[in-house]
């Protein structure tokens, strides 16, 4: 019996899936053999697991927010590809809206697919050309006036992240980051071991917003 | 790092540069085929295309930005390669920050040995794997809507994220206040050039948002991070120049 298109788009993504899967694993895997470096085992739990436990929990959320959104093709496709809520579910939604077509429908799929097929396309591209240009200029932007610069890129990611998440939710940001600011302050040694120190900021802000929740103030 | 810029390196960032976009291609010509059988024209395929391109750049050149910021401790092809596959600037800093942490280290210089690297780059291969292990084998039950997070409580759902990543920004500005041991001196001393460059940063995406909301341009959403990232890290420069600690 011939498969219908939803089967064959499964058939496919999922061979496509594995091998980015292999793909993208492949990348260290390469690089440690042809060098002989491995991780240290120590250090690289220390930081996957700080790492994973926020970042495992939401990209497996997000696979059941977006699924239902992009459809089957515009799943396989978006999750190789990633940056989705900045690029990829806008593409996907306004080449919906722009045909009139609903999410959920084989319409929608194929349409989402098409979006974040040309979106990945053009992205990929970009980044190529946008790095190999920054070559040429590897020793300006190496150069030891500039080490400020790149030597605080973590306050100014968290400075601007911060604004985003902690204007949406102040209430639940008082207790973690108050908590941090004078745990760091009077244990500054801490300051070697954020990799622990993320999930415990985590547990402490879940169990906030769970209360002020429960107690209507969310 | 010798390493970093062998041809070898470079031919692996093409490899998955060719990948991701035989994947598009491929799964581009499958749908338009199956999107002309199921009556959506040619014309409004090619609108799709072109719409979807031109949304594209934008936020495209917003990503590499990461690649800037990343590429003074991890080289250009690490950071090419990792944002070109799944995971965001907010990702990719954060997991390499927290394993040079581990070592000592910090981004915004050249890591001092391979291992680091190599440790990082592991965490951020396997730190959002999930996906592509959770997809392949559920994929289909979850769009037959056999398997489903309970949607119950969808706004406790959206607490809970914002929770995790406010966890998560907390125990940063908590790195970021921290006091620092002079490497002269041995003195702790709170270190008022990240403060002050967080502040910035801060103060820069309020002001973008506020150009956002009331004059309406959406274009500036896909640059905001990016700017003030920017605009904080050549303060950055500025407070060091003049003097603060």
């Amino acid at each position: 019996m011939e498969k219908t298109y939803n089967e064959k788009v499964h058939g496919w993504g999922r061979i496509w899936m594995v091998s980015a899967l292999a793909m993208m694993v492949l990348v260290p895997l390469v690089i440690s053999v042809v060098i002989g470096v491995w991780p240290d085992p120590g250090k690289f739990l220390q930081a996957f697991f700080g790492i994973a436990v926020i970042y495992w929990t939401v990209t497996t959320i997000e696979v059941f927010t977006y699924a239902p959104m992009l459809g089957s093709g515009g799943t396989y496709l978006g999750f190789v590809t990633g940056n989705l809520t900045s690029l990829k579910v806008p593409s996907a939604l306004n080449a919906m809206n722009a045909l009139d077509i609903k999410s959920g429908s084989e319409q929608g799929d194929v349409v989402s697919t098409i979006a974040i097929a040309a979106s990945s396309i053009i992205t990929t591209i970009i980044i190529f050309i946008g790095a190999m240009l920054l070559i040429p200029f590897e020793t300006i932007l190496d150069s030891p006036a500039l080490t400020p610069a790149f030597g605080n890129i973590i306050p100014a990611l968290f400075g601007a992240l911060g604004v985003v998440y902690i204007s949406r939710n102040w209430k639940i940001a008082i207790v973690p980051v108050l908590f941090m600011i004078i745990l760091f302050s009077v244990v500054p040694s801490l300051a070697s071991s954020v990799g622990i120190l993320v999930p415990v900021g985590c547990l402490i802000a879940i169990f906030a917003a769970r209360i002020l929740y429960k107690k209507g103030a969310l | 790092m010798d390493f970093l810029t062998k041809w070898w390196m470079y031919l692996l960032g093409v490899f998955v540069m060719v990948f991701v976009i035989s994947q598009s291609v491929f799964f581009l010509v499958k749908s338009s085929k199956r999107a002309k059988e199921i009556g959506i024209s040619t014309q409004q395929i090619k609108k799709t295309i072109t719409s979807s391109m031109v949304f594209s750049v934008a936020p495209a050149i917003a990503i590499l930005f990461g690649v800037v910021s990343l590429k003074t401790s991890l080289g250009v092809v690490i950071p090419w390669i990792r944002l070109s596959v799944l995971g965001a600037l907010t990702y990719e800093v954060p997991a390499a920050e927290v394993t040079l942490n581990t070592f000592g280290e910090s981004l915004g210089t050249m890591v001092s040995n391979p291992q680091i690297l190599i440790t990082a780059l592991w965490v951020m291969t396997l730190g959002c794997i999930p996906p592509l292990i959770i997809i392949p084998l559920f994929l289909k039950k979850i769009q037959s809507g056999v398997v489903k997070i309970q949607k119950k409580d969808t706004k406790w759902g959206e607490i809970f994220m914002s929770a995790m990543f406010l966890g998560m920004i907390s125990a940063f500005i908590g790195v970021v206040v921290a006091p620092k041991k002079d490497v002269v001196s041995g003195e702790m001393f709170v270190s008022a050039v990240p403060i002050l460059t967080m502040l910035s940063s801060a103060v820069l995406m309020i002001v973008c948002g506020l150009i956002i909301n009331k004059y309406k341009q959406e274009w500036l959403k896909n640059y905001a991070i990016p700017i003030s990232m920017a605009g904080s890290m050549a303060l950055a420069i500025l407070f060091t120049t003049i003097g603060v600690r």
